[in-house]
């Protein structure tokens, strides 16, 4: 029987009809377990907003105590992010183009103890990097502390220990770490070609770094230094151990929050934790604001 | 003129060795080769991207193994054009000039006479984002040429393109070369592109380079180099 030729091959019969399950449990069970998460965080905030009223903020907010911790902490906050971001984008960088295995390209001969060495300094460094995250707030605090009783820091002691210093290093140690690891990623993502181009065009690695790494970076640096700034404002524990929490010295508005509710004045403690949800927030929007703005340009194209 | 002599490139688990061949000045070399055969690896290392094992490369008489990228007077073009994300075409077109320093006024020029050439006028305010396949190529190609190098190395620039653009970017390159008499090294797996293109037709394939001859009409002068031959100095005079 040869009828392929001449005729069209008969259709293929019908499988049996199959309906796969719905659809819909999967997406309740994805929207009430994220929802219930997102709607427990609203709560948290609606809460604070009735527990207090505005002539209690409004109080909070004459206290010459409370005004110094709000102002300790604006500016404690911006110099670590300032000092967290000129550390991570060179750290994270390195970490990213010059000590990654995977970037470099060895030969047989040089693979076994130069791969091996970098493939554990990388290790060793990305490690030491993680440190800050993971170790305990308070154990941060007291290893200052000790660090501060030997030499060459010895020295410098007593204009650090329990001074103002001292609540921007306390800040500054966790804040870094995370700070590094948000700029590692952003250069991870920004593609090395580019850079290579900017070398064949008559770049030196710093001009190649200057001119295009650090302009595609922008959105990355403005990532990390929020995120350092946030972690600065809630930093408590290495605070209260390294600087103390003295009135009018080295209280920033954690140390305010912890003092007010130890004297059980629980109204103002809350007052002021609404200032930091306000400051947060407005961290938060200014952020996305400007990552808003500057993808809309881009996509106007002018 | 591009002279490459037994240069022994690694890159990670891959490598290439004892590769040989030379591009005489003012010569369209059209390497081509299958995917993974090494051809972009040839590339970097050319451009100095890569670090080079042993062989030497020369660039117009002038011995550039161990030289940085930026010293040695290469135009680069990869695959995907690898515009600047934050800057305007303009910019892009300016900035290897500004690198050298150059007066804004000699800038504007170069700038203008790049636009003209590559047809880029209407697009100097233009951002990457948003511009088709072959605006983006025509982009890379204008920046990589700006400062006037005497090599051009092509990786791949034309294979996203529908066939009508691309059709047009090879008269556009084959014009752009004879006019600025840059000598070019072109990677492509497209054997059209290549007869279209080419003085000379290379094939990386197992580690070897040979030669192909091109189809006459692509090459009224003609060319009298060896096929299979491992060093392939191209004997036509000058362009």
């Amino acid at each position: 029987m040869n009828s392929r030729s001449s005729h069209p091959p008969a259709e293929a019969p019908d499988a049996p009809a199959y309906r796969p399950p719905s659809d819909l449990p999967f997406f309740i069970a994805l929207s009430v377990i994220s929802g219930a998460y997102i709607l427990l965080i609203v709560l948290l905030l609606v809460a604070d907003t009735f527990y207090t009223s505005w002539g209690t903020i409004g109080q909070a907010l004459c206290d010459p105590a409370v005004r110094y911790s709000i102002a300790l902490s604006l500016i404690s906050c911006s110099v670590t992010a300032v000092l967290s971001v000129c550390v991570a984008v060179p750290t994270g960088y390195l970490l990213s183009r010059h000590l990654a295995p995977a970037s470099r390209d060895l030969s047989p001969r040089q693979a076994g103890f130069r791969r091996g060495a970098l493939v554990g300094l990388n290790g060793i460094v990305d490690t030491i990097l993680d440190i800050p995250i993971v170790l305990p707030p308070l154990v941060i605090g007291l290893s200052l502390l000790i660090l501060f009783r030997f030499a060459p820091f010895r020295f410098i002691d007593r204009y650090v220990t329990y001074e103002v210093p001292a609540v921007i290093l306390a800040q500054f140690m966790v804040a870094c770490a995370f700070a590094v690891r948000t700029m590692r990623v952003t250069f991870d993502q920004i593609s090395l070609r580019r850079e290579q181009v900017a070398l064949t065009l008559g770049c030196s690695r710093g001009q190649a770094f200057l001119h295009v790494v650090m302009p595609e970076a922008r959105r990355g640096i403005l990532a990390a230094g929020t995120l350092a700034w946030a972690r600065a404002l809630g930093e408590f524990g290495p605070i209260l151990v390294f600087a103390g929490a003295t009135r009018m010295r080295t209280e920033v508005l954690s140390t305010t929050v912890f003092l007010e509710l130890s004297i059980g004045r629980l109204e103002v403690a809350v007052a002021v934790s609404l200032l930091m949800v306000v400051a947060a927030l407005v961290v938060l929007v200014v952020t996305r604001l400007f990552g808003l703005r500057e993808s809309f340009l881009k996509g106007m194209a002018l | 003129m591009i002279a490459v002599q037994d240069l022994c490139v690694q890159a990670g688990a891959f490598s290439l060795a004892d590769i040989s061949f030379r591009v005489a000045p003012g010569h369209y070399a059209v390497l081509m080769g299958r995917t993974g055969g090494g051809k972009t690896v040839l590339v970097e290392a050319i451009c100095g991207l890569r670090p080079i094992e042993r062989g030497r490369v020369e660039l117009k008489g002038r011995e550039v193994t161990r030289l940085r990228p930026a010293e040695r007077g290469i135009g680069y073009v990869p695959q995907d054009g690898a515009l600047f994300l934050t800057m305007t075409v303009h910019e892009h077109l300016a900035f290897a000039l500004r690198l050298r320093k150059m007066p804004a006024a000699a800038i504007a020029r170069r700038v203008d006479e790049l636009a003209e050439m590559l047809d880029l006028r209407p697009l100097l305010a233009r951002w990457p984002h948003g511009l088709s396949g072959g605006e983006t190529q025509r982009v890379a190609l204008g920046r990589a040429l700006a400062a006037q190098p005497g090599i051009l190395c092509l990786d791949e620039p034309l294979n996203a393109l529908d066939h009508e653009t691309h059709a047009q970017m090879c008269v556009l390159l084959k014009r752009v070369c004879r006019q600025t008499g840059v000598t070019t090294l072109h990677v492509t797996h497209s054997m059209d592109e290549a007869q279209r293109l080419a003085d000379r037709i290379l094939v990386l394939e197992r580690g070897t380079i040979t030669e192909v001859p091109v189809a006459a009409p692509a090459s009224p002068s003609g060319y009298e180099g060896g096929g299979g031959s491992r060093d392939m100095d191209a004997a036509r005079p000058t362009a």
